[in-house]
């Protein structure tokens, strides 16, 4: 029961707040949108991952665990 | 709305005088604690909310049903000398709600990815380089000490301004000679006690350069912002004034922040030597975890996030009404004992840190990536530089920026 992370990429504002706190999970593209890298992201991720969700002032990454 | 509110009683003002230059007014931590949403006086009389706690600036900064457009009644200005400006400037997407915001935002937001920013280190460090040279080189300091290696200046001025100037005229295509002349009109603009000509002057003639840079650059494009965006006036994407609007938002979004967080977080880092000596040695990850501390603790923007209620609104049991202003004290909602255990020590190992310094929701600061990365290089770059760096002044003599809409200190008489 890993955990699962989707982001509502339309409502993204491309602060990169997600980028600076799990850069291995998070991504922009060229125009500065969220990008997921890793869908599924491992323990090692599990708490920058959260803490993402936590900061990203959208409020667009949903994380499941 | 056509209902003019009545101001309610209220012993409380806004913006409160700090008792420590160093934080907010202790009465802020007060109500944070018994009154965390109440009513505060401003500078018109007016008595719009004042919330305090962390939990309540983040929810309602993200809350779509607040405004930003200060031309709605009701929204609680900073200061006349705003009100000045609001009045005749041309409006930047700071001020705007969505869908509006999101569209300017959108065009803008690919030139400030964390990747794009990435890319400015090497023209950063090299500034910063040059400028640190240029202060080592500076008069010496002429005493009659016989042992006068000592060098003296204002680190503010030698340091802390032309860095963030250098950088963003860099971005937009300003040339490299006018950077003074931006230096002048945005402390102009964000001195609240400036007089109506100040401003007007100050904005026109901002406007005006900018406005003639964008047409220059729309026909001849360089590799710069303000050529993208000239581009984009081509396809029909954007208004030729809404070209310059945008520059300048920039131009002085992005100055006088950054510079105020380099001087006012070096001297904080003075004050507390052995949180200076981790970041003059230590590795990225604390020099990062550094920077996010003082943007927490210094909360540079330290007169309130500002929003009017479109609609009846209840906030943690307060019903907030439409057309009623609401301050969120981001200043006090990075110290909120609920959310940060000691939350008066500057602690620069602190790590995870989630301040709302660069604000919450669709506004949140755009030019974040930027600010980071100038901070994390100057701070150790100046301390490595000069490792015997301090302040030749006791605090009673600084005079720190109450009245500024940025928080610093207007001078900084550093030795090394
Ligand atoms: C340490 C330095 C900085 C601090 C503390 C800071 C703080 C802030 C804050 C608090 C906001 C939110 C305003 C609101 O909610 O109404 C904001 C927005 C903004 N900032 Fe910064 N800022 C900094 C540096 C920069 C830089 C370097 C740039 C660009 C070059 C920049 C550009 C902007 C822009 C364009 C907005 C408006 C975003 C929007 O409305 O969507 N800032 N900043
Ligand atoms: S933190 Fe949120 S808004 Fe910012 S880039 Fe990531 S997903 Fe988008």
């Amino acid at each position: 029961m890993g955990m699962k992370v989707t982001v509502d990429k339309d409502m993204c504002i491309g602060a990169g707040q997600c980028v600076v706190t799990a850069p291995d999970v998070f991504d922009q593209d060229d125009d500065g949108f969220v990008e997921v890298l890793n869908e599924s992201p491992g323990e090692g991720d599990a708490e920058a991952v959260r803490d993402a969700a936590h900061v990203c002032p959208a409020r667009v990454i949903t994380v499941e665990e | 709305m056509t209902t003019t509110e009545v101001p309610q009683e209220t012993s409380t003002s806004y913006p409160m005088t700090r008792e420590c230059p160093y934080r907010p007014a202790a009465e802020l931590g007060r109500l944070q604690a018994e009154e965390p949403i109440t009513r505060a006086r401003i500078w018109d009389g007016s008595t719009p909310w004042l919330l305090t706690r962390y939990a309540d600036v983040r929810s309602v900064l993200a809350d779509p049903r607040f405004s930003s457009d200060p031309y709605r009644d009701g929204y609680p200005t900073v200061a006349a000398s705003r009100k000045m400006r609001q009045d005749r400037q041309r409006p930047s997407f700071i001020f705007m709600d969505d869908p509006d915001h999101a569209r300017l935002r959108k065009m803008l937001i690919g030139e400030f990815t964390v990747r794009r920013i990435e890319t400015l280190r090497p023209l950063i460090e090299q500034t910063v380089i040059e400028l640190l040279d240029a202060m080592e080189a500076g008069p010496r300091e002429t005493g009659s000490r016989l042992a006068g290696t000592s060098m003296s200046t204002d680190l503010v001025q030698a340091f802390a301004l032309p860095l963030p100037s250098l950088v963003i005229c860099h971005l937009l295509g300003v040339p490299y000679s006018d950077h003074a002349f931006f230096q002048e009109q945005s402390h102009a603009l964000l001195d609240l006690t400036s007089g109506e000509d100040t401003v007007f002057g100050a904005l026109d003639a901002l406007q005006g350069y900018l406005d003639d840079l964008a047409e220059t650059r729309r026909r001849n494009p360089a590799d710069d912002l303000i050529s993208r965006l000239g581009a984009r006036v081509d396809a029909g994407e954007l208004e030729p004034s809404e070209v310059s609007a945008m520059a300048f938002l920039l131009l002085v979004a992005g100055h006088e922040t950054t510079a105020n967080m380099i001087g006012l977080g070096t001297l904080t880092l003075l004050h507390h030597p052995d949180q200076a000596a981790l970041v003059r040695d230590g590795d990225t990850a604390t020099v990062r975890s550094a920077v996010e501390e003082l943007l927490r603790v210094l909360t540079v923007t330290h007169l309130g996030r500002r929003r009017v209620a479109l609609t009846d609104v209840e906030v943690d049991g307060t019903l907030i009404r439409a057309g009623e202003g609401v301050i969120l004290a981001a200043e006090a909602a990075n110290r909120d004992p609920e959310k940060y255990s000691d939350p008066d020590d500057l602690d620069v190992t602190r790590g995870t840190n989630q301040h709302v310094a660069f604000g919450f929701g669709i506004h949140q600061c755009l030019g974040q990536p930027l600010a980071r990365i100038e901070l994390q290089i100057a701070y150790p770059a100046l301390l490595r530089r000069f490792p015997d760096l301090r302040v030749t002044v006791p605090d009673s003599e600084i005079r720190f920026r109450d009245q500024m809409a940025v928080y610093g200190v207007h001078e900084l008489p550093v030795a090394f």
